[in-house]
């Protein structure tokens, strides 16, 4: 009951597709070594090369959320050239749940691709 | 949630909740150091200060609304949300005050009746002795008797043995219930004490205030040590908290004792229902018990103790220990110990005190007060739905721009937690005022201070809590069922003073109504049944008279008689009452019916009669004088009663019970028949008709009498057959005391009938509190009845004033909206009397000659419940019959 308002709330979405996926790419790239926010949108558009267009307006939401759940911790830590910056870690948890998530998303999206490659009659 | 999940996830829940803040200033920090970040990289990328700042920001978004999602996510908006319902509802409460008093009225009758049988159960059950350390791991010890089912007192030398032996149980300790006239100054009053052994107040954790308890070695010997601790109340109210009273002497029983110490303020001793003045140490066991010097005899089984288990350890454990320990002292000494077992008991059915009396009836009240609570929450279950159709716009409304079905859910259960806390709260005020209500039911007897106080501690807090969550479960569930199916267009579309689906809904309201009466159509039933009992019970006969018979006695014991000196002075004293005007006989009897004494009980042989193989049977007696049939009024059926001539040099005699009679010696007359009484052959002189010994409830058994001066005693009762009243008699007597001896005390001069009462007050306090509460039960449901017809009524009004329009005179609504009400309640009497042929089976341990299944019972609750519908119905019908067909007919 304590995050029953959750849905109520909804939190800005970048596109369709990318519903519950954008949490899986946050816990893989923090899978990869602790970052803080700004670190993980500049990996966030490397990596997909700007394709998905991931604003960092959701980006942050989705951090505070994810460490609702406990999947991933922050630490108040001192970057490079002495400034303070938040650091996400993936907890066990976390790892747990993104072995769950990358497994869904690869059955799915191998039986998306399977219908999209079917050849029209 | 796993464990795991809540190891990372409570740090943030808690910080959200309680250091916002903080979280707060964090956040920003967090946005801030990414926009720098951005500016510095956008700096690198050669845009202008400006521009940097400028698109840094675009790519963000808007700030606040980042924070605000990020908030949120964080889940802290819980509580406040919570606080803005707990607002809104105080205010929707505020705002019709009516209502919630009465919501609140229900509740608090429902949770103050639950609170207050909690708080009795804690106080004289569970935690019968507050100033006891470690009570919960206090059991009461007492003996059993092969082939009978009730519980017998242990001897003093099995006792000892017990102590050594046993290792799974920290403290023995005895506690055996006495009495003594106390003559402080002008006043002689009697008062209650314990016989103890000299650990007892270092086993239980109690310390003297002033002085010292008792030293090992106080419990030894004959009369060895009068010494005596005595309470605080006694010290306070009778030596006026002499600061020097240590030392000092006081006659008890007429032995000079000296006063070794005081008990601390709150501590009443270890009998449950009466408070103890004084404590004297087993030693002393013959100034105040009959019987004589018993500490070496294994026969004399007297004394009432009590073990504490070592930590950890189970009264099963602790029960086999005993039974091998009780088994080898049987093979031990058989002449003594044969067919003897030792028991343990928890407290809340120790076999010696109030404990086992009152607890078939609090079983009784649990299950009660469980039904008038489930009432009082359809009540205010219905009440609340009422509302909510008032309130189906407003919910309608906060649905159409946005409100989730879930946060208008939690706002209807913070309206029901808010009305059971509230109830919760006035009922435990009540719980509070009623906790030494008990007393009050039960008859005052002279000499003894009634104590049965209820406990409000935690636990009983605890479960007040869960019985106001459980209510608001209940309460809450009913609206919430309604918001379910609310159709947002129609309802919005719809005539705002309609009220939408009123009449789909009307069966929630008709069912929780049906529901009501046949809960306390149940309770009625009950309370008729006990009535019923009672009223039997009171009017049975015990099998002797207790019109015209006056029992008094006096202690020679205390007084400090020898048996030849007391012999003496019966003789004398019986002479002179007999004498007296009015009188037409008296007689002694050891003990006497109905009573708190234990009979004399012996392993008897018949001759003639072939005992079954492994059958010792063991059969009570009394010692009484000639004239004790007489003067009680029992009919002797054969033979003769006993007389002044069958002295302790005359051979030994006995009179039989009608049981006994027809058991052992089958369908011959036993007359001159023998019989083996402790080893002794007696001769059978009569046999008398059955009468009641122990209680009014229990069967015919074998029973039979020896004369008193065959097997003497020094304090038996006196009866005296009078048709003077009780006042005249109790002075006649004194006087006739005194002038035999001017230092002797009567004992509680009363009538027989009023000790038949007594023994039968359990069922008088079950009756009292079933009738209470049912009564409360009855009027809850025609709150609910009126209710939910008063309700129908008003909402009808269109139909009410076509159908008068049509024709209909007032007598034909009249009993359209009666005949409603009526068949409401025939649905809830139905189910109630199908639920009733079970439940009343719990009332079978309280019911006296009274099948729970009476049909008088069931009749007689169907009327009450009918005239009690009826008169519900009458102010909804009469209104209906007030419908004014033009006023409707225009709206």
């Amino acid at each position: 009951m304590l995050l029953g308002n959750r849905e109520e709330t909804g939190l800005s979405k970048p596109s369709e597709l990318l519903q519950g996926t954008l949490d899986m790419l946050v816990l893989k790239i923090l899978a990869l070594d602790p970052l803080n926010g700004w670190a993980v949108s500049q990996r966030l558009k490397q990596m997909s090369s700007d394709v998905l267009g991931v604003s960092d307006g959701s980006l942050y939401p989705a951090l505070h959320k994810l460490e609702q759940r406990g999947w991933i911790t922050a630490e108040w830590k001192l970057s490079e050239n002495n400034r303070r910056s938040k650091f996400y870690s993936l907890t066990r948890l976390g790892r747990k749940q993104l072995e769950k998530e990358a497994a869904d998303w690869n059955r799915l999206s191998a039986a998306i691709s399977g219908i999209v490659k079917l050849k029209e009659a | 949630m796993t464990f795991e999940e809540w190891l990372y996830t409570l740090p943030l829940r808690l910080r959200s909740l309680f250091r916002r803040k903080q979280a707060d200033r964090e956040l920003s920090d967090e946005l801030r150091d990414h926009l720098e970040r951005q500016i510095k990289e956008n700096l690198a990328a050669g845009m202008s200060s400006a521009n940097a700042h400028y698109s840094a920001l675009r790519t963000l978004g808007g700030i606040t609304q980042i924070e605000q999602q990020c908030r949120d996510a964080r889940g802290g908006n819980f509580m406040e949300n919570l606080a803005q319902d707990l607002r809104y509802g105080f205010r929707q409460l505020y705002r019709s005050p009516g209502f919630s008093a009465l919501a609140i009225l229900c509740l608090t009758l429902g949770i103050g009746a639950n609170t207050a049988v909690f708080s009795w159960i804690e106080g004289i059950l569970f935690r019968p002795y507050p100033a006891v350390a470690h009570q919960e791991r206090l059991l009461a010890l007492a003996g059993t008797a092969r082939g009978e089912t009730g519980a017998t007192g242990i001897s003093w030398p099995d006792f000892l043995d017990l102590q050594r032996s046993c290792t799974l149980c920290e403290e023995f300790f005895v506690s055996k219930i006495t009495g003594s006239t106390l003559n402080i100054g002008e006043r002689a009053e009697v008062t209650r004490g314990s016989i103890v052994s000299a650990n007892y107040f270092d086993a239980i954790g109690v310390h003297p205030i002033l002085g010292r308890g008792f030293e090992p070695g106080e419990d030894t010997g004959s009369d060895a040590h009068p010494v005596a601790v005595i309470s605080y109340q006694l010290w306070r109210n009778r030596f006026k908290g002499d600061p020097q009273i240590v030392g000092k002497m006081q006659r008890l029983n007429n032995v000079p004792h000296t006063i070794i110490g005081v008990a601390p303020e709150g501590f009443y001793g270890t009998f449950v229902g009466w408070a103890m003045h004084f404590w004297v140490p087993a030693s002393m066991e013959e100034t105040f018990e009959s019987g004589g010097y018993k500490l070496e005899d294994r026969d004399a089984r007297w004394i009432e103790a009590y073990v504490r288990l070592k930590p950890g350890v189970t009264r099963a454990q602790a029960q086999g220990e005993i039974s091998a320990i009780a088994a080898r002292l049987e093979a031990g000494y058989p002449a003594t110990n044969r067919g003897r077992g030792i028991r343990l008991w928890p407290l809340w059915q120790t076999p010696f005190n109030n404990a086992g009396t009152l607890l078939p009836t609090l079983e009784i009240m649990l299950a009660v007060v469980a039904f008038v609570l489930l009432i009082a929450c359809a009540n205010v279950g219905n009440l609340l739905l009422v509302r909510s159709f008032a309130r189906r716009r407003e919910m309608t409304v906060r649905l159409a721009i946005g409100a989730s079905r879930p946060r208008l859910l939690k706002q209807l259960f913070t309206e029901g937690l808010i009305l059971s806390t509230l109830g919760a709260a006035c009922g435990l005020l009540v719980a509070f005022w009623c906790r030494h209500a008990l007393v009050l039911l039960l008859p005052a007897r002279s000499g003894v201070a009634m104590y049965l106080p209820g406990e409000i501690d935690w636990r009983v807090m605890l479960l007040s809590a869960g019985i106001c969550l459980i209510a608001t479960l209940i309460v809450g569930l009913v609206p919430a069922f309604q918001t379910r199916d609310i159709d947002l267009a129609g309802a919005l579309k719809a005539d705002s003073s309609a009220v939408v689906g009123a009449r789909g809904k009307a069966w929630v309201r008709s069912g929780l109504v049906v529901f009501q009466v046949c809960l306390s159509f149940v309770l009625l039933v009950g309370a008729v049944l006990l009535l019923q009992s009672l009223q039997k019970i009171r009017t049975a006969s015990p099998g002797f008279s207790t019109n015209g018979v006056v029992q008094t006695g006096v202690s020679l014991i205390s007084a400090g008689y020898d048996v030849p000196q007391a012999r003496t002075f019966q003789k004398e004293l019986i002479d002179r009452v007999r004498a007296l005007p009015g009188v037409q006989s008296a007689a002694f009897a050891r003990l006497t019916p109905l009573g708190y004494g234990t009979y004399s009980s012996t392993p008897i042989a018949v001759d003639g009669y072939q005992l079954p193989p492994e059958e010792q049977p063991s059969v009570d007696y009394n010692q009484v004088s000639p004239d004790y049939f007489a003067t009680l009024g029992i009919p002797l059926l054969s033979g003769r009663e006993f007389s002044a001539t069958d002295d302790e040099n005359a051979p030994l005699v006995a009179i039989v019970n009608q049981t006994m009679a027809a058991r052992y010696w089958r369908d011959q007359n036993p007359i001159d028949r023998r019989l083996q009484v402790k080893g002794r052959w007696v001769r059978v002189v009569g046999v008398a008709a059955d009468s009641k010994y122990e209680s009014m409830r229990e069967s015919p058994k074998p029973f039979f009498y020896v004369p008193l001066l065959q097997d003497f005693a020094r304090s038996p009762a006196l009866y005296i057959r009078t048709a003077q009243p009780l006042q005249s008699v109790s002075a006649a007597v004194l006087r006739e005391v005194h002038a035999l001896d001017g230092n002797l005390a009567l004992y509680e001069t009363i009538t027989l009938q009023e000790q038949v009462d007594r023994s039968t007050s359990p069922q008088l306090v079950a009756v009292t509190l079933v009738s209470i509460l049912g009564g409360l039960a009855l009027l809850l449901a025609a709150v609910g009845l009126y209710g939910v017809m008063s309700y129908a009524v008003a909402q009808s009004t269109r139909e009410l004033g076509l159908r008068m329009a049509l024709g209909a005179g007032a007598v034909t609504l009249f009993r359209l909206v009666i005949s409603r009400g009526l068949r409401l309640t025939a649905g809830g009497v139905l189910c109630g009397a199908t639920a009733g042929l079970v439940v009343t089976r719990l009332f079978g341990k309280l019911l006296y000659d009274v099948s729970p299944n009476d049909p008088l019972a069931f009749a007689s609750a169907v009327a009450v419940m009918t005239i009690t519908s009826v008169a519900a119905c009458l102010l909804p019908a009469w209104r209906a019959t007030r419908t004014d067909p033009a006023r409707v007919l225009r709206d």
